[in-house]
């Protein structure tokens, strides 16, 4: 089959590869029809995560057709039409019963690493790094779904794929983003990034409850769409304007009741190469540019919460501790607890509540991969969301 | 409730005179400690009257201390402390005598853990280098196990005590040729699964160097019992150990292009 490889920094090519095979009981073989770049594969792409190896299958946010299963997924049968959530979980064991699915204790077969630098382990992911288990991605004709009674949510045939397929990943990280913010009647909520996860963010804050969205970005395309997708949302760019004084304009001088960095560790492009050494030497260099996180801990009124699911992967400099602790701000962050979520945002879906298509903004076949990595990484105001198609 | 074996240092306080104390030269320090002491005192009185200063007269003073301590195998400050080290000989010391605790939760009740754990057979399962266990009856078992360095050893192993739900020892029989002794228990929890402690004594084959030799080689006891206790876990609340190995990548695809290029150049030839 073909797949998508990363063969070093800014190096992704289109290989031949062997067709994935069951490896375990509980493991399918989904035929992907659709699949997608996501912002976190840039991280990749720029380098940045650190064990991975030349040859390792990309892709997290993958949807498909089952062509083969194990003997313990009695749920999915030949020719079901499914979304597979982008963190693997067992389902037994104490996390994933307590709905702290990207917790699972058991879908990292190569726990040492995370557990040196963080000391213990989250869960397995699709194409994301050694670390984070090694499993093969979904930008490819077929993947392997470990664990494949629990994680991939059957999806009616009557709904084209590009409504569903952010179920994968983007759509309930951003819910669950605006979920930790616990928004109650009245509420502003700021954002900050207006790609993808902060478009999803903007509208889970709406059908959470809240009242007024303010979005701070610097790519006018991005504020845009925000602003044309959704009533009550303010947008700040902040290339022109103090931040902090028009997010008081904008809210009468209170303050956002909470706070979404949509953004995370390459806030302005950053290097944490050397990670593991740092980890080891336990010395207390940063590795990622948290400026985004900074100026939401900032902003953020007093009591309120700020929500982080953007990805971090190692130590921050200059973190506001003093304005945290002197406003007594809640946080709130981690992966995605997907499962939890896929359920009732596909009722959504289908209930027409939201159209997760819209933020696509190109439309590839899976051997463009290359170009579309290239242009994702440098074009970031237009090239919003590519989707990608094996056939 | 199971026995714990005491293993104690400190001998019966016993009083004695200061001149006693002084002048006892009853061996109370092991052989490679007489070794070292005798180097390093030796030493510390060459450095110490080349100083010639106070300081170095001291130093003489402590290297000439060392001496005796090599020379008669006495020591007093362990004498004062009640330590008596004088059983461990250079031989023990080389055999490397290993010990490793290590603990986990998994998400099933005490019993269930128990009863897979206690059907020795089933330890293979999680425990990547033992080969077999074969039970012979329902005390004595037979276990082959992978050594470091490609070796193979076996051994005969009883069990020594067993509480149902509760606790699992064993060890190797007198004439094995690795001694090595076991120990599980299994403690319930309010609501957070069974905690699951795992003490193991042995000694390694080829001895301390062997264990040196293992420790480079990536085979390192303590984390190889780690790394049990994880399968172990997976096993019991998934029903399967996570696997990776032999999924498909680029770099197998390499192969298969490097491979099929040389089919296709050998076909022209």
């Amino acid at each position: 089959m073909k797949a998508v490889c990363w063969m070093g920094k800014h190096d992704v090519r289109v290989e031949s590869v062997p067709d994935p095979t069951i490896l375990n009981s509980r493991d399918a073989i989904i035929k992907i029809t659709t699949t997608a770049i996501c912002g976190s594969d840039l991280h990749l792409y720029n380098g940045y995560i650190p064990t991975m190896e030349a040859g390792d299958i990309l892709g997290h946010e993958f949807m498909g057709e089952v062509v083969e299963t194990g003997s313990g997924v009695p749920n999915l049968k030949k020719g079901d039409k499914v979304v597979v959530p982008f963190t693997i979980a067992c389902g037994n064991c104490f996390y994933c019963k307590k709905e702290l699915w990207s917790a699972c204790d058991n879908s990292n077969p190569k726990p040492e690493t995370a557990e040196t630098l963080y000391g213990y382990s989250g869960s397995g992911l699709f194409g994301y790094s050694h670390m984070m288990g090694g499993f093969a991605g979904g930008q490819a004709e077929y993947v392997r779904v470990p664990f494949a009674d629990v994680g991939p949510l059957k999806v009616p045939d009557s709904i084209e794929d590009e409504k569903l397929l952010f179920l994968s990943d983007i759509f309930p990280t951003g819910y669950q983003a605006a979920e930790n913010c616990n928004i109650e009647e009245g509420d502003t909520v700021a954002i900050w990034g207006a790609g993808p996860v902060g478009q999803f963010a903007i509208k889970s804050a709406f059908m959470l409850g809240a009242e007024k969205v303010i979005v701070i970005d610097h790519y006018e395309d991005r504020l845009r769409l925000a602003r044309e997708e959704n009533e009550n949302v303010e947008t700040i760019n902040f290339d022109d304007k103090e931040v902090y004084d028009k997010i008081l304009d904008l809210t009468g001088g209170r303050g956002p009741d909470s706070c979404i960095d949509c953004v995370g560790l390459e806030s302005h492009g950053t290097s944490f190469d050397s990670l593991l050494d740092y980890a080891k030497a336990y010395t207390f260099l940063a590795t990622d540019r948290p400026h985004a996180l900074r100026q939401a801990i900032y902003c953020c009124r007093k009591g309120g919460t700020v929500s982080i699911p953007g990805v971090y992967g190692g130590f921050l400099d200059k973190f506001p501790m003093g304005a945290a602790f002197g406003k007594g701000l809640t946080f709130k962050m981690g992966q995605t607890n997907m499962h939890k979520y896929l359920r009732p945002l596909l009722e959504a879906v289908e209930e027409g509540k939201i159209d997760p298509s819209f933020v696509i903004s190109h439309r590839l076949k899976l051997s463009e991969a290359p170009v579309a990595y290239d242009r994702f990484n440098t074009e970031k105001d237009t090239w919003r969301k590519v989707v990608l198609k094996p056939q | 409730m199971h026995k714990t074996e005491e293993i104690s240092t400190l001998r019966p306080e016993k009083k004695q005179s200061l001149t006693d104390f002084l002048t006892n030269t009853e061996p109370n320090i092991s052989q490679v400690e007489r070794i070292v002491s005798g180097i390093a005192g030796g030493g510390l009185v060459a450095y110490g009257l080349k100083r010639r200063d106070t300081a170095g007269v001291l130093l003489a003073a402590l290297g000439g201390l060392l001496g005796l301590r090599s020379a008669t195998g006495h020591c007093q400050v362990y004498d004062a402390l009640g330590i008596d080290q004088s059983d461990a000989s250079v031989s023990e010391w080389l055999k490397g005598k290993i010990e490793v605790q290590k603990a986990v939760t998994i998400n099933k009740s005490p019993a269930e853990l128990y009863r897979f754990w206690r059907n020795l057979e089933n330890l293979p399962q999680f425990m990547n280098h033992l080969e077999a266990v074969a039970e012979t009856d329902s005390k004595h078992s037979h276990w082959k196990a992978k050594a470091p360095l490609g070796q193979t050893v076996e051994w005969d192993a009883e069990i020594t005590e067993e509480v149902p739900n509760e606790l699992i020892a064993w060890r190797s029989t007198e004439n094995s040729d690795i001694k090595n002794a076991g120990r599980v228990r299994f403690k319930p929890t309010a609501n957070r699964g069974t905690e699951v402690v795992v003490h193991l004594t042995y000694e390694a084959p080829a001895g301390r160097l062997g264990a040196l030799a293992a420790k480079i080689f990536g085979e390192e006891p303590s984390q190889q019992v780690s790394e049990d206790l994880r399968r172990f876990k997976s096993l019991m609340e998934t029903g399967l150990i996570m696997k990776v190995e032999g999924q498909t990548s680029g770099r197998i695809g390499e192969v298969v292009e490097e491979k099929a290029k040389a089919r296709a150049q050998g076909g022209n030839r």
